[in-house]
């Protein structure tokens, strides 16, 4: 007699998430510092976890804004870093059950790591999707918040080295990236544009240029 | 601080569209293989060039500066498969110690 496997529920999901709990703790605490040495202020930084819920665009759009970028290039920054939420969306798109408004809503605790999660056993299952992604959340949004509130504290980041840190941040989230051979190809011409416009074109520019290599993807 | 606020509008409404992509407007139909490769070398590009910027970015010229032991000496840690935490420590650390010498 063999044993069904029970089915995952929603408490298995934000179990799976906890070994990962100090990943987005202590990013969101640097968000909020970030954010706060940027002057965007402590309610509008906790306002953007709690609706865009997507760190690295959130760090784009701060960076871009911190180093005297403009506004457009900001927002270019931060949605071109998030448009491959489109397509990760897109491989979980038949887990979701219900009707358009609930799968609205609970498509926006995907992130990276709710939806790795998800798949772990081979097939992407919603109840890990979401019990993760819940966890992540509050996790994201009440970190955001108290780092706002230890900005003042901490005063000039970039002091402590955290202009570095996040340097190492950002490339920690591209080094999975690279495996693929396309991808370390597309990589390796976004940062030559990005080095050769620094010097010359404004502040964020540099950034938003450097998506044309994502082009490389139209190469058969 | 008017511009932070439609920063957060736009981007927020962009993000919510993106993430609503497959499970509301696409339900089980898959992008066009094209569209799909473009998309997916967007994130790997777009981090690409934060990292640069982040490292040798300075007030609109390239700055060779303690950022960049500290970002190597990470390289090397997340080469190692070291948890984010300890990476980005480790550049932060790294950075301090070389401006508090240098």
């Amino acid at each position: 007699m063999s044993v069904e496997p029970r089915s995952p529920r929603i408490r298995d999901g934000v179990r799976a998430a906890l070994p990962l709990a100090a990943g987005p703790l202590l990013f969101g605490l640097s968000f909020g510092v970030l954010a706060d040495a940027a002057g965007m202020g402590a309610v509008a930084a906790t306002v953007m976890s709690a609706t865009t819920f997507a760190g690295s665009a959130q760090f784009g759009a701060v960076t871009v804004l911190d180093a005297g970028g403009t506004l457009i290039a900001a927002i270019m920054a931060a949605v071109f870093l998030n448009a491959r939420y489109a397509a990760i969306s897109v491989t979980v798109a038949s887990i979701f059950p219900g009707g358009r408004a609930r799968r609205l809503v609970e498509s926006q605790l995907i992130v990276d790591e709710s939806w790795a999660l998800s798949g772990r056993s081979g097939r992407f299952e919603w109840p890990i999707l979401v019990g993760s992604g819940l966890l992540l959340y509050v996790l994201w949004v009440g970190s955001t918040a108290l780092g706002t509130v230890l900005g003042d504290a901490v005063g000039d980041p970039n002091g402590l080295g955290l202009d570095a840190a996040f340097a190492a941040l950002f490339l920690a989230l591209l080094a999975p990236y690279l495996r693929g051979r396309r991808a370390f190809q597309a990589a390796a011409l976004a940062a030559v544009i990005t080095l050769v416009l620094t010097p010359v074109a404004p502040a964020g520019v540099p950034i938003v240029a450097a998506a044309v290599a994502c082009l490389l993807g139209l190469k058969r | 601080m008017t511009d932070v606020w439609i920063l957060i509008a736009v981007v927020g409404l962009a993000t919510v569209l993106f993430k609503a992509a497959g499970p509301v407007f696409l339900g089980t139909r898959a992008l066009p293989p094209r569209i799909q490769s473009v998309v997916e070398l967007l994130a790997p590009v777009m981090l690409t060039a934060l990292v640069v910027t982040q490292t040798v970015g300075g007030d609109g010229e390239l700055s060779i500066d303690a950022r960049i032991p500290g970002v190597a000496l990470a390289a090397v840690a997340v080469w190692r498969r070291a948890p984010l935490v300890v990476a980005m420590a480790i550049a932060a650390v790294v950075t301090a110690l070389v401006r508090l010498v240098a």
